[in-house]
């Protein structure tokens, strides 16, 4: 096939960077040096429109062990101990395959920790989707989590939380960000870095098949109604290879045979020879006749470009084979050597004795052109209707009673009981709570995992809601009792191109950024997903929210103080740290109950965030609650609620607030920010009172755990037997319609 | 007092059992991987849940070719002690040391949560130190762990005192609801007819400290212990 301009176009690249192709090379490119452009220098491998926005996210601080740029981005928490983590997203595949679509994500996600010499211990997945009252709906969030949970209990590492938000911004895109958390001692951590020309290169695991050729292009279109033509761009998963190469690979990085390793992701063997060679500032030769295939007469193409699953590179120490073959064969992998370095900083790649491709490794892999981008701010965000006190509200019996019995907040027990949480026997505080936590064996430490995002908040104020979600995913950590460490991101969002696109991207950033700079969370590493679009048979194309979502780690240095969400004992106090409010703006009961988007988004003040959740933290270590919960979605009510049946006891609780209350219901939904719903021992409250005043963090007595199973305020009552089936039932009642 | 834990390509909870019975019950433990030829000498062997070879054919099927099963299928002939959980159980059924099958959940999906099984007698090297009537809270998390078996074989196997657990409430009582996954008679383990193998579908090494939400299974491990001793 003749390489034209057509040619490039049709491959997604644009005039000017087909124009960048010929004039590196000085000739037109061949059909396969065209194809290793175009899925290198699309938005997912090069992030071409987000790189500037990237930059500007702090990275740095005392307990980063590996920044952006490698497979994973790694944290000490002391001893020598590292943790090793990362968020990806593989939004488009399940959109369109929802069972393999979401496997291959989980599956990706292990192979960029385990390449890093960590062993995974822990799986989160944060899922979007729209709201559950359409088959088409249902039928993906059953084929994810049914994905999920093939590949994750196959494997042996426990899914131990995520999350659900079901709204119909999600509908025809849903988003699937599957979060890995291993761990590692400082001395195992291994780069991706090539280095010592001549070292010779290895493939192993499965074969290369047509599967997923052009994934990393189809992760960064807008999903149009064709998207069911797609679905040979979706890879099939496998598992059980890969409980084999992660085994493997940890053995071999272990016995310090190899160099470097990388696997075959996104822009599957194009992508892994060319980073790891770049990053090593060398170049690459590889034999596409070595390359074990499973489909007939592929061309150099189909092999460059294809994303079969399960696929590892390694580079081999020179004298060192035969360790490498030991351990593979030992793991029945078949080693392959493919190819070898070279010090002419050339990416070569030869087929049936004929050089296919010669392109200078430095513009392939970092050579993509950055777009011009321009931001403009959205008419919708001044004409957003706002709460006033003329919105009608009912009573918040009733208000519970159905915002329990929606998914967006019914009990996730459906799903998290199709994983396995418990693999590894270190799953302290399982799934279906606040953060995640994990003990460490051989060591006093835990470590709580959590992902969280708010869409919503983002679209209707980016700035806030960027900073709200890093805010409280590291108030879920505090929580468990545990001090945020960092942070790894995955950005959903539209198409980058449209301006009012761009300046949500830009302003869920610069929110983002002031948060992990006050709270201290730097970000070690992410990816980026856009053209979260799809387009209507009329033409009529929606964008999904702007969704940031952050996965966040935290560590408590001793287990034995950790702390739950859950009331332990009648009679205790119960009390808000943080200011009330009775602005339902934001809210999820607007939202679901009045169906009307509603502003503003909650108000949040970063500097009083940082001071509660230091002041939870002391207070935790002190022991001076029962339990902690964090207020988020839902507001007061939502936290009381789940404080009282996750104690698993028949408990309810008596409301008497010590602040003054106009409305009740706009008082206990409104989405406060940084804030905790605690719950005090009588004989701690002086002390509790006393510390809370010292560190000057407003605190609300709202009353007290009561072994009447119902919620009182004076006259109002609302029995709890009815509420707790409504919110374990809700979700699997609706899924199995 | 040796443990040997067999590791198939695909078992997944080979470590959880070594550290529950090094770490918590006291044995000295190997691993051994499933293509050595010889069995070390141990006083037990246990096979580790998972997803041997992926679960590709049957779970278990293919696990029982490996060549240690000849030998644990030859210590096992001899009286030796052999433990399968879960998946492990899955392959003792395939290589004929203990009888019945498999069937998908009857939910049709996998289930992970704490259950509660109660030891039908406590005359087994598995559950003489178990109290008397207790229910053990013990998770389990499986997708093929209905267990079945024919009517003849049914009869035999309670007949015989081969069901050593069942699904029970937390108060140890054998009810349809308290069955998870639709196990003909609430069936969650059996021996064979000597009482030296035992096939369970719980997994008693998840339930050892007080940080994994429930104790109960060291009472098996214990069990073992002391009437290897």
């Amino acid at each position: 096939m003749q390489v034209t301009e057509e040619v490039a176009l049709e491959h997604g690249l644009t005039k000017n960077e087909y124009a960048a192709i010929k004039s590196i090379l000085n000739r037109t490119p061949t059909l396969t040096e065209l194809g290793i452009f175009s899925v290198m220098w699309s938005e997912h491998c090069s992030y071409k429109h987000s790189r500037p926005l990237l930059a500007t996210l702090p990275v740095e601080g005392e307990r980063v062990l590996q920044g952006p740029g490698e497979n994973a981005g790694a944290v000490d928490i002391g001893e020598g101990l590292a943790l090793v983590f990362k968020i990806e997203s593989h939004n488009h595949p399940s959109a369109v395959e929802p069972f393999e679509g979401a496997a291959t994500g989980v599956g990706g996600i292990l192979r960029d920790i385990f390449t890093m010499g960590a062993r995974p211990i822990a799986l989160l997945d944060s899922l979007s989707f729209g709201e559950l009252d359409n088959p088409r709906t249902r039928y993906l969030l059953k084929g994810v989590v049914n994905g999920i949970s093939h590949y994750g209990n196959c494997v042996g590492v426990p899914t131990v939380g995520g999350e659900l938000q079901t709204m119909n911004k999600y509908k025809g895109n849903p988003l699937v960000n599957a979060m890995c958390v291993g761990f590692a001692r400082h001395e195992e951590i291994i780069s991706a870095r090539a280095s010592g020309p001549g070292n010779p290169v290895y493939y192993f695991g499965n074969p290369t098949g047509r599967d997923g050729i052009h994934g990393a292009t189809f992760a960064s279109e807008e999903l149009g109604e064709d998207k069911e033509e797609k679905r040979p761009s979706v890879q099939v998963g496998d598992p059980f290879t890969e409980k084999l190469i992660m085994e493997a690979s940890l053995e071999l990085i272990a016995s310090g045979c190899l160099v470097s390793i990388q696997d075959m992701g996104a822009a599957g063997l194009t992508c892994s020879a060319s980073e790891m060679a770049e990053k090593g500032g060398l170049g690459i030769t590889i034999d596409l006749d070595k390359v074990p295939q499973r489909a007939k007469n592929m061309t150099s193409y189909e092999i460059m470009l294809s994303e079969s699953q399960e696929r590892m590179l390694a580079v081999c120490q020179a004298g060192k084979e035969d360790v490498l073959h030991r351990i593979l064969k030992k793991w029945e992998l078949e080693p392959c050597k493919i190819g070898y370095l070279t010090d002419d900083k050339l990416f070569r790649v030869n087929h049936k004795s004929q050089e296919v491709a010669c392109i200078p490794v430095h513009d392939v892999a970092e050579g993509a052109p950055v777009c011009e981008v321009s931001a403009e701010k959205p008419a919708y965000v001044q004409t957003m209707p706002t709460y006033n006190e003329g919105v009608s509200l009912e009573s918040w019996q009733d208000a519970l009673q159905r915002l329990v019995a929606h998914p967006h907040f019914a009990s996730k027990r459906w799903i998290y009981e199709q994983y396995d949480y418990m693999v590894q026997t270190n799953t302290v505080v399982r799934p279906g709570q606040d953060a995640a936590l994990l003990r460490l064996k051989d060591s006093d430490k835990a470590v709580s995992v959590t992902t969280d995002t708010n869409g919503y908040y983002c679209y209707l104020d980016p700035e806030k809601g960027g900073k709200i979600v890093v805010a409280q995913a590291a108030r879920n950590c505090v929580a468990a009792g545990a001090q945020p460490l960092a942070v790894t991101n995955c950005l959903n969002f539209g198409n980058p191109e449209n301006p009012e696109i761009y300046w949500q991207f830009q302003e869920v950033i610069k929110g983002m950024r002031q948060a992990c700079q006050i709270l201290e969370t730097p970000v070690t590493g992410g990816n980026v997903s856009l053209y979260n679009e799809t387009r209507s048979a009329e033409g009529k194309v929606e964008a999904i929210y702007p969704t940031p979502v952050i996965g966040m780690v935290g560590l408590l240095e001793n287990v034995a103080r950790y702390m739950t969400a859950f009331f332990k004992k009648e009679n205790d106090g119960i009390y808000l740290v943080g200011k009330p409010s009775e602005n339902l703006g934001g809210s999820q009961y607007l939202k679901i109950l009045n169906g009307e988007e509603r502003g503003p988004c909650p108000e949040i003040d970063l500097q009083e965030e940082r001071k509660t959740q230091q002041f939870i933290l002391r207070a935790i270590r002190k022991e001076l609650f029962s339990s902690v919960h964090d207020v988020s979605e839902g507001g007061i009510m939502i936290a009381l609620l789940e404080s009282l049946l996750w104690s698993g006891k028949e408990w309810g609780a008596l409301l008497q607030p010590d602040c003054s209350v106009k409305n009740r219901t706009a008082f206990l939904f409104s989405e406060i920010q940084s804030s905790f719903l605690v719950s005090v021992g009588r004989d701690k409250e002086k002390d509790f009172l006393e510390q809370a005043d010292q560190a000057q963090v407003p605190v609300v007595y709202l009353g007290k755990v009561t072994e009447k199973p119902a919620i009182c305020w004076e006259d109002d009552i609302l029995h709890l037997a009815e509420m707790r089936s409504l919110y374990e039932k809700a979700l699997e009642n609706t899924v199995a319609q | 007092m040796k443990a040997v834990i067999i590791t198939f390509p695909g078992s997944n909870c080979d470590q959880d059992c070594l550290w529950a019975l090094r770490e918590k019950a006291g044995f000295d433990v190997a691993l051994q991987w499933h293509r050595d030829s010889s069995l070390e000498k141990t006083d037990l062997v246990v096979l580790p849940g998972g997803f041997s070879y992926g679960d590709y054919l049957r779970t278990g099927a293919l696990a029982r070719f490996s060549p240690l099963m000849k030998e644990v299928i030859r210590f096992a002939q001899k009286g030796g002690p052999v433990l399968g959980i879960c998946n492990g159980f899955q392959i003792l059924l395939e290589s004929g040391l203990l009888p019945g099958a498999f069937l998908k959940n009857t939910t049709l999906r996998f289930i992970c949560r704490n259950v509660f099984i109660k030891a039908e007698h406590h005359d087994s090297i598995y559950t003489s130190a178990i109290s008397k009537g207790a229910a053990l809270d013990i998770p389990i998390a499986h997708y093929e762990g209905n267990y079945y078996a024919d009517t003849a074989t049914l009869k035999k196997i309670e007949e015989e005192g081969q069901v050593l657990f069942r699904y029970s409430d937390k108060d140890g009582n054998v009810t349809e609801k308290a069955n998870p996954n639709g196990s003909v008679n609430n069936i969650a383990g059996i021996c064979n007819e000597q009482g030296n193998v035992l096939g369970m579908m719980p997994h008693p090494e998840r339930a050892v400290d007080t940080y994994l939400h429930s104790c109960d299974g060291l009472a098996l491990f214990k069990s073992l212990y002391q009437s290897l001793k």
